[in-house]
């Protein structure tokens, strides 16, 4: 792919990005700032690129700890997400359906 | 090799899964909209994560050499068991040190992976490789290395490790600027071809650090949402950088969505402080405090008019509309359940209840509202500033739990106070208010608060949650 094109993309992103985000309300900020902590943890797929091209007891040191960085965020983010996300939607007089309990599972 | 491992070995194929994976990510935030669709949304976000991590899986070479799988098994591993158990057990009041330390191990790991990418490129091309991904590269690098170490001065001050009042440096100014300078100037150094590469990468890697921890050390509580949504940006942004670097869609796609976001929370919040986010940048509160506020000192103020939970419940019981506008002081008290019970209280006597949040209230975006969604208050009795302002002339009583500089009316009525500008809660329009605080000490930013001394206010003194529940059991005995 082409400099120029994965440019394009980002300027495309940012602008769905900024279409998307300006809609969430004010009460979920918080989650939204920790779903979006579990995003960016993508780059662990970084680490995971490099990895078989890495020499030396540094490089392979440093992408495990790139790696463990990345799914911190990815795991721990969307966990923690979902769990003040099932606070929101826990509503005693919502009509619809059982109380959800909190699911953990990734 | 079987056909199959023909087909989902493809480029094309791994790119395709590349696309449906931030595709998701997208759909996934949009579900953020509102409170029902948003937990779906949330869910869709972590299957596309997990389709882009098998698609890397896939990808030819990745997995070549016998160490490889297995240090990748590692730092998954190590990754997990901190994340999950971090995850489980936060506490609610705790959420905005997670989301800062969450920041910064993603931007080092933005970092990290800049370096060795920068460190091959070096090793394969040497001064010739002025390519096309050595821009976004020394980009992440830079970014990535700042928002680690200034998210984890955040972590620290908001954790109290580190003093969450402004550290003023001397010169400090100056130094960030070269510092700034230091970073850009070595950056195109390299990117012009040096041939001392591995040392000025160390370099500018060091500098970042040392800026990252600079900007972040001098900024007051206060304005910690404004830092927080900040960081959130550059690191999302260093991400995407990441991802232009490494050729990865879904790489690129995701770290914009965070920028975005984390530009629009910060534009969100330094609107809601009136100050402008160079301005926060530059110095806290603190550096306003030096110059003299032009508003009547403390002693021309009056007296203070403490009352007692008793009268607060009497009050509050043959009141017709209370609103409750929370602050910090709420999330240090851990008071938010007991809040709950007084406003279902308030509700069994007739009264009707609103919550007026402040944008800013708390220590980063839509704090106040998910300790009042843990406790179960319903989220539409919350009201929003511009919501609730026009109200307060309606409202018999308003209490503040916890919250100082958003209620100031200073902020409206002295030019000469630090915050004057700042939108607030009118709360001083209402019939009359009570401030619950721990004692008359000034709010984070240090700054005096008139409200107190209005012949309307009545102060109630102690822990805000004791408080809370003494009221409360006051008004259930009425």
């Amino acid at each position: 792919m082409s400099t120029i094109t994965e440019i394009a993309i980002l300027v495309l992103a940012a602008f769905v990005g900024f279409e998307v985000i300006s809609k969430v309300p004010n009460t979920l900020h918080t989650p939204l700032m920790s779903g979006t902590n579990a995003i960016h943890g993508i780059v662990l797929l970084g680490g995971l690129l490099l990895m078989h091209e890495a020499h030396g007891v540094l490089e392979h040191a440093l992408l495990v700890v790139a790696i463990a960085f990345g799914t911190i965020n990815v795991v721990g983010g969307f966990l923690v997400t979902d769990r003040m996300l099932g606070m929101f939607k826990r509503k005693p007089d919502l009509p619809e359906g059982p109380p959800d309990k909190e699911i953990e599972g990734q | 090799m079987s056909l199959a491992t023909i087909f989902i070995q493809h480029t094309n194929f791994i790119d395709a899964c590349y696309i449906v994976a931030f595709s998701l990510f997208i759909y996934g935030m949009s579900g953020l909209t509102g409170p029902r669709t948003a937990v779906r949304g949330n869910k869709i976000a972590a299957v596309g994560m997990a389709i882009a991590f098998v698609a890397t899986l896939l990808t030819p070479h990745v997995l070549s050499g016998s160490s490889t799988p297995w240090l990748m098994a590692l730092g998954l591993v190590i990754g997990t068991a901190v994340g999950v158990p971090a995850a489980r057990n936060v506490r609610m009041t705790a959420m905005p040190q997670m989301v800062a330390l969450f920041n910064g191990v993603g931007g080092g790991a933005v970092a990290i992976i800049a370096w060795i990418e920068y460190r091959h490129h070096f090793a394969s091309g040497g001064a010739l490789w002025v390519e096309k991904s050595e821009i976004p590269t020394l980009f992440a690098a830079i970014v990535g290395s700042i928002s680690f170490w200034g998210s984890n001065i955040a972590f620290g001050k908001l954790q109290e490790i580190l003093p969450g009042r402004p550290i003023k440096l001397p010169g400090q100014t100056i130094v960030n600027g070269a510092l700034f300078v230091i970073c850009v100037g070595s950056a195109i150094v390299l990117a012009a071809g040096t041939h001392s590469q591995g040392l000025f990468i160390v370099g500018i890697l060091l500098a970042a650090a040392v800026l990252g921890n600079m900007v972040v050390l001098p900024i007051g509580g206060a304005d910690m949402p404004v830092v927080i949504s900040l960081l959130n940006a550059f690191t999302g942004l260093s991400a995407a950088a990441t991802g232009v670097a490494l050729n990865n869609t879904a790489l690129i796609v995701a770290g914009m969505i965070v920028g975005a976001s984390g530009t629009i929370l910060t534009n969100l919040m330094a609107k809601a402080m009136n100050r402008s986010v160079p301005a926060i940048v530059a110095g806290g509160f603190g550096g306003a405090i030096a110059a003299p506020a032009g508003g009547p000192g403390a002693e021309d103020r009056g007296p203070v008019r403490s009352t007692s939970a008793q009268d607060v419940a009497i009050q509050l019981s043959y009141a017709r509309q209370v609103v409750i506008a929370p602050g910090y002081g709420m999330a240090v008290a851990q008071a938010q359940h007991a809040v709950r019970e007084l406003e279902k209280a308030l509700e069994a006597k007739g009264v009707t209840v609103k919550f007026a949040i402040h944008p800013v209230a708390g220590r980063m975006p839509g704090h106040m509202n998910v300790l009042l969604a843990e406790a179960d208050v319903p989220y539409d009795l919350l009201r929003e500033m511009d919501e609730i302002n026009p109200e307060f002339p309606r409202t018999d009583v308003t209490l503040v739990i916890g919250a100082n500089d958003v209620t100031n009316p200073a902020a409206k009525n002295e030019p000469g106070s630090p915050i004057y500008g700042m939108p607030i809660l009118e709360v001083n329009e209402s019939g009359s208010v009570i401030v619950l605080k721990r004692s008359m000490a000034s709010g984070f930013a240090g700054i005096d608060n008139p409200l107190f001394y209005d012949p309307k206010t009545a102060m109630l003194f102690g822990d805000a949650k004791q408080s809370v529940s003494d009221v409360t059991s006051e008004v259930k005995a009425l």
